[in-house]
């Protein structure tokens, strides 16, 4: 595990041999007279899974959509491969904490949709689809609704939607948090098996410190509202044991137990 | 990746087992039964208070029947409903096409919804009946007045819900379209509409209902003619049980097209709901 502290932070955030996919700068957002996040200054390394994570209210759901276009920041800049950020764009990619899948599409058609408004011929984009659809796990099902689906597998849909339009990053806003406890854990699993595979890079925003720890290359803590970076942690935990030795591992345990003890001043 | 999902999934969402298969089937017959119970205990009701008889204005329901039967093969309905429908088709598609377009515009923009919505509320609130005279007044009695009569009746209703489903789409459907970079066009024709069609399709069929009275008033108090004038005639002449059977067959009309359009959205617009 690597503790990064907050004041070392823009110095040290930038790891040595790996390129930044998104840099954040000096990003502020108020909702009318309510700040929400103040000067955050942030590098998300390419390739890797950054968590956002921190007491309700942060403010990382809102970083997360600033960092997707699809709310504006009060001030500052955000660049994606070094280009400014002005709105949603093809080399990003969203995944909703409430899956948000058309209910009147088959589970085909939504994975399909984000190249359906790129313009993407109908057999040139199912195929694409399908193979994503698979990738997931969820092969068999392309002709079901969201309805006849159960939440992991409605959220395995957006990840896949997500995953066909091929973008670079791929932004995670508390995508297990409508799923149930078992289901969640074998997400987990799924992911990062995908990022693995993938090699995208992914910025993921949950409140669950062990989901967080077990998922990610690297954490980024806020505080309370209005949100600031508190710590930055790397886990550095071996990802090629086991998920059940990795839950039972000792460096784990102690990550997510150090992460409490920052957070719980956070808590009332 | 492969993994247990598809397995335990399964159980869940593949087709259901013959034995299952069997139930529902019977479950929608027991429904489609219990509705034609229903109905024909109404019948049997109206049969009894017709034989009492409770006026001498009110004909049982064999003999209605038969009137309807009669009406049907000498081929007075036809004439009548060949009359009354054409008001009632122009009227229902002006409605629509404008209903809908107006409810989608006000629904997006607040500027639109600000200069018309007040309009609408207040026509909605209006009692009709009495403008028909207004518009017979200004229009005549021809086709115009009876056309513009049902408008009046169907338009508020189908603005209304148009708007306030455009207005209600569901934001998190409209962000997700739009951070994958789907432009206003696509944003209104692949998922606010389709998303609002349910309420949208629920003011089409008041529309509808409403035209229906607006026709049937037209032609009773603006000039008798289609089904209102066989209405009237029956009425004046005395022939109640025929009266009765232009009134049933008015309801009929209007409940079987208000029935196919309830089919048409299912079919058309909202696939998954067939099969919840």
């Amino acid at each position: 595990m690597r503790n990064i502290t907050a004041q070392a932070a823009s110095a040290a955030s930038r790891p040595a041999g790996s390129d930044v996919a998104v840099e954040v700068r000096g990003v502020c957002k108020m909702y009318n007279e309510v700040e929400a996040l103040r000067g955050i200054d942030l590098d998300f390394p390419s390739g890797k899974l950054t968590t956002l994570l921190g007491p309700s209210g942060c403010g990382k759901t809102t970083l997360l959509k600033i960092i997707a276009g699809l709310i504006p920041a009060t001030s500052g800049e955000i660049r994606v491969n070094g280009k400014t950020v002005t709105g949603p764009g093809p080399e990003r990619a969203f995944v909703f904490q409430d899956f948000a899948l058309m209910p009147w599409a088959t589970v085909m058609r939504n994975v399909a949709f984000g190249l359906e408004l790129k313009g993407m011929g109908k057999d040139e984009r199912q195929a694409i689809a399908a193979k994503y659809i698979a990738e997931v796990g969820l092969a068999g099902f392309e002709n079901k609704y969201p309805h006849e689906l159960s939440g992991g597998m409605r959220q395995r849909v957006g990840l896949a939607r997500a995953f066909a339009v091929n973008a670079d990053v791929l932004l995670l806003d508390e995508p297990f948090s409508a799923v149930d406890e078992q289901n969640r854990r074998k997400f987990q699993e799924d992911l990062l098996e995908l990022v693995e595979k993938e090699k995208k890079t992914f910025i993921f925003v949950t409140h669950s410190i062990e989901e967080a720890v077990y998922c990610s290359d690297r954490i980024v803590i806020l505080s309370r509202r209005p949100g600031r970076i508190a710590q930055i942690i790397e886990p550095e935990i071996d990802r090629s044991a086991t998920p059940d030795a990795i839950r039972r591992d000792q460096g784990y345990l102690d990550t997510v137990e150090e992460i409490w003890q920052g957070l719980k001043r956070y808590v009332d | 990746m492969t993994y247990p999902v598809q397995a335990n999934g399964s159980s869940r969402a593949v087709p259901p087992s013959e034995a299952s298969f069997f139930w529902r089937k019977l479950s929608e017959h027991r429904t489609a039964l219990w509705r034609l119970a229903s109905v024909g205990l109404f019948f049997l009701i109206w049969e009894i208070a017709g034989r009492i008889p409770i006026s001498f204005a009110f004909p049982t329901f064999l003999e209605t029947l038969n009137a309807f039967v009669t009406m049907t093969l000498d081929g007075s309905f036809v004439a009548a409903y060949a009359e009354t429908l054409q008001p009632l088709v122009i009227g229902i598609a002006v409605s629509a096409v404008i209903g809908i377009a107006l409810g989608i515009v006000m629904g997006l923009s607040r500027f639109a919804e600000w200069l018309v919505a007040p309009v609408f509320i207040v026509l909605q609130a209006a009692p009709m009946a009495a403008l028909i005279p207004l518009i017979t007044f200004v229009y005549g009695i021809g086709l115009v007045s009876k056309t513009l009569a049902v408008i009046m009746l169907a338009l508020p209703v189908i603005v209304l819900n148009g708007y306030k489903a455009v207005r209600n789409a569901n934001p998190s459907l409209v962000a997700m379209c739009y951070s994958f970079q789907g432009n206003l066009w696509q944003r209104i024709t692949k998922i606010i509409i389709p998303d609002a069609s349910p309420v949208i399709f629920a003011g089409l069929r008041l529309g509808l209902a409403a035209g229906f009275i607006g026709v049937i008033l037209a032609e009773l108090l603006i000039t008798p003619t289609g089904i209102g004038d066989l209405i009237t005639y029956h009425r004046s002449v005395a022939n109640y049980a025929e009266m009765y059977a232009a009134v049933v067959s008015i309801i009929l009309v209007s409940t079987l097209t208000l029935a196919a359009l309830e089919a048409f959205e299912l079919r058309v617009l909202r696939p998954e709901k067939k099969r919840s």
